[in-house]
């Protein structure tokens, strides 16, 4: 087996968690919550091995380098992160439900990874301004911080569905009742997003000293930097907003959704939207 | 809180209302210079714009705008923002610092977000020793203080942690302090020495040397103070066509001698005295440099040429010359030689740049390598300030850690003698992580002999 197949095997189970979680959400039966754990745990120490194995692969091809270097290896190391930090949080806050509003967002960054005819999944060799080793410290550091963004945005929308329905028909009411409270849905929400900041502040800083040992500017202003600045400020914003101002609940859930919009555009739309202006900005 | 009479400046820059402003004007402006290509000739405006928008885009520094004279403002006023704000909330913490946990009363302590009561069958001097000694060995140092008719222990940790968001703010003042040092604007227009930082680039010839650079926004020649020459520049490729390695072989001479030579590399500067080289880019000549030499005997010789010239190397009485060429883009992959030493038919063969190649002639066995002629080019930066920036960034990541996962965290037991034995009251208070704080202190709790 290659590196490949252990990789849609890896899809498949991240589908299939996707599908129990959402499961479990409509039909609030504990066991099938409990299968889609098992799922995505699956999935994820497949995974685990899917990445060794590539790693492992590259070095058999003679271009032997860590993962984490182009669009799909990057999409796919999203998919780990977020999974990985979802499980962790569902272990520790024994709050499965979540995965309803995580996983889905893991199986489509899996699934486009494998499909879409804009990736290329090939190992190929690094070309000289990628090799170096802040460039896995940055990719490391940032993704865990776009796992944990994430996280914090499927938490925004559990929390304003469950507020939209809170004053509302039994029906809709009844749907929503899985959920876990509004208060903790905000604390775990914050928490979430305290985390990933400290962890975008390590990658924006990785990024920088990368780039002045490459080419003798740490900030050039390049749009990819940009945009993670402005995701850094609306971060920034949104603590000072909830530390300062005392903003709690939907404000915050909003600001969490917006926040990961910026870090998804950050991420792919500086790549697809802007990549005509500047040529670098592909990792 | 504050004093009656502030001055309303002090006062709107000591305001989080004014930061929250700021930092969103900053994130959305900053969207315009990645929607608009940044620094471009103006007839690119006017093409890509019309006339009208392109000149109203230059009135607002908008080709150029993160150094614009309103982003900077904007800058300024958030550091000053971030400044004042500090500043005047740093005595207040100092103030909650210094406050005295035994200045509590024990009744407020059944206020406490945290507070339990237990009672143990002990006199109370003797569960005075065991709470302190329970404290002291989780690390809780205590202090004693009698009140009413009982006494308060109280002990806290982490009060530092306080000043956690003061680092991270601070530390973004270095970051920009840091950027301002290493300016090669600020340089160039209000320090009036151009040399102090500056970021050019130099294109190298092999075998030639530079003794100064062009700056890149300037276009002023600035001397070094030393030279560097190249020695060699060479391109590796992986098998499948893709570049591996771009490298320069440098050498640095100060004072007239070599002090040092060394390959620079993509991702492997050199810096000498301050100034950094890095791996640029590179400019192919259509020029080989050809070394020959014939097996058993001595001689040898270097020399550059040209295609379909013909060369002459008199010592050994050989003539040669390239009649063809492959190559990519400008870079010669391969070479097509003639070859003669004037005894019977020239050789004609084929061979790869950079490989050797022996040719057998009647007057005895050559060694022909040709190898293309380049010119390396190296971006050159002075950044005195790039050591602040970096302190800066370290100081943001401990502060950020310090600020979000360290607490202040106090804890007070009030023993006082009751109906059935001792009355032990715990109460505690942390600024963050509450629920945590709760558990591990009732955990603690627990621990008590009673
Ligand atoms: C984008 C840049 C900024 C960053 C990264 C930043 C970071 C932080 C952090 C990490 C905290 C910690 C909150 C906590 O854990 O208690 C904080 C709090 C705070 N920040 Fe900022 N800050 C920034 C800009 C500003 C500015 C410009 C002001 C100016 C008014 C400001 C005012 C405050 C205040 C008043 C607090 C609350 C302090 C407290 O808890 O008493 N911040 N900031």
């Amino acid at each position: 087996m290659d590196s490949s197949q252990f990789f849609g095997v890896t899809m498949i189970a991240y589908l299939l968690a996707a599908a129990f979680y959402l499961g479990l959400f409509l039909f609030k039966h504990p066991r099938i919550g409990f299968i889609g754990m098992v799922l995505a745990l699956s999935g994820v120490i497949v995974q685990t091995a899917a990445i060794g194995l590539r790693w492992y692969e590259s070095y058999q091809m003679g271009a032997g380098h860590a993962p984490l270097t182009n669009m799909y290896e990057s999409l796919v190391f999203f998919a780990w992160c977020t999974t990985l930090f979802y499980l962790i949080m569902e272990y520790r806050f024994k709050v499965r439900v979540m995965g309803a509003f995580v996983m889905p967002c893991v199986a489509v960054a899996m699934a486009y990874a494998s499909f879409s005819d804009r990736i290329d999944s090939q190992i190929s060799p690094l070309i000289p301004a990628l090799q170096s080793n802040w460039l896995i410290a940055h990719v490391v550091t940032c993704f865990i911080g776009y796992g944990a963004f994430a996280m914090a945005g499927g938490l925004g929308v559990m929390h304003l569905l469950k507020q939209s329905t809170q004053n509302k028909k039994a029906s809709a009411a009844s749907l929503f009742a899985s959920l876990p409270e509004l208060k903790v849905i905000d604390d775990l929400t914050h928490k979430t997003i305290v985390f990933g900041f400290m962890w975008l502040s390590a990658g924006i800083i990785t990024g920088a000293i990368w780039a002045n040992e490459a080419w003798g500017t740490y900030w050039s202003w390049d749009p990819k930097e940009t945009w993670s600045i402005i995701t850094w400020f609306m971060y920034a914003l949104t603590l000072h907003a909830r530390f300062t101002r005392g903003w709690r609940g939907n404000r915050i859930a909003w600001l969490a959704i917006i926040g990961f919009i910026a870090v998804f555009f950050t991420y792919f739309g500086v790549n697809f939207f802007l990549s005509g202006l500047h040529s670098y900005g592909s990792s | 809180m504050t004093p009656p009479k502030k001055n309303p400046i002090v006062a709107l820059f000591a305001s989080v209302e004014l930061a929250l402003f700021l930092i969103f004007c900053l994130a959305a402006t900053s969207i315009i210079g990645t929607l608009i290509p940044q620094n471009n000739i103006q007839e690119f405006y006017i093409e890509k714009y019309g006339l009208k928008t392109a000149n109203l885009l230059r009135i607002l520094d908008i080709p150029d705008m993160y150094n614009s004279w309103w982003f900077i403002a904007l800058l300024a006023l958030f550091s000053l923002n971030l400044m004042v704000c500090s500043l005047e909330r740093i005595p207040q913490v100092i103030r909650t610092i210094r406050r005295d946990g035994l200045m509590v009363r024990p009744e407020q302590l059944e206020k406490f977000p945290f507070h339990q009561m237990e009672t143990v069958s002990i006199v109370p001097g003797e569960a005075i020793l065991r709470v302190t000694s329970l404290f002291h060995a989780h690390g809780w140092t205590t202090r004693a203080a009698d009140k009413d008719n009982g006494r308060l222990l109280f002990a806290e940790k982490g009060a530092w942690t306080r000043f956690g968001v003061y680092v991270v703010h601070c530390s973004i003042l270095i970051i920009l302090t840091g950027a301002v040092v290493g300016s090669s604007t600020v340089a160039h227009k209000i320090l009036r020495n151009p040399h102090f930082a500056f970021k050019g680039s130099v294109m190298l010839p092999e075998t030639e040397t530079a003794d100064h650079v062009t700056a890149f926004k300037s276009g002023e020649r600035l001397g070094l103070g030393f030279t560097v020459r190249c020695d060699r520049f060479t391109i590796e490729f992986y098998p499948n066509g893709m570049p591996k390695t771009y490298r320069s072989r440098v050498t640095v001479i100060d004072g007239g001698q070599s002090v040092l030579s060394t390959d620079i590399e993509v991702n492997r500067p050199l810096t000498y005295k301050g100034v950094t080289f890095y791996q640029s880019s590179y400019q192919p000549f259509q020029r080989y440099t050809v070394a020959l030499k014939k097996q058993g005997a001595p001689e040898e010789s270097t020399t550059v040429i040209s295609p379909a010239k013909q060369m002459d190397w008199r010592e050994a009485g050989v003539s040669y010359g390239i009649i063809n060429r492959e190559s990519q883009g400008e870079i010669t992959r391969r070479l097509k030689v003639w070859f003669s030493d004037n005894q019977g038919e020239p050789s004609t063969f084929w061979v790869n740049v950079g490989q050797e190649a022996i040719i057998e002639r009647p007057s005895g066995k050559y060694q022909f390598r040709a190898q293309q002629v380049y010119a390396t080019g190296l971006q050159v930066a002075k950044d005195p300030g790039v050591w602040l920036v970096y302190g800066g960034c370290l100081l943001m990541l401990v502060g950020l850690y310090i600020a979000f996962f360290l607490s202040h965290r106090k804890i007070y037991a009030f023993i006082q003698p009751g109906a059935e034995g001792t009355n032990i009251l715990f109460a505690g208070e942390a600024n963050k992580n509450k629920v945590g704080f709760s558990e591990k202190f009732s955990e603690l709790i627990s621990k008590l002999e009673k």
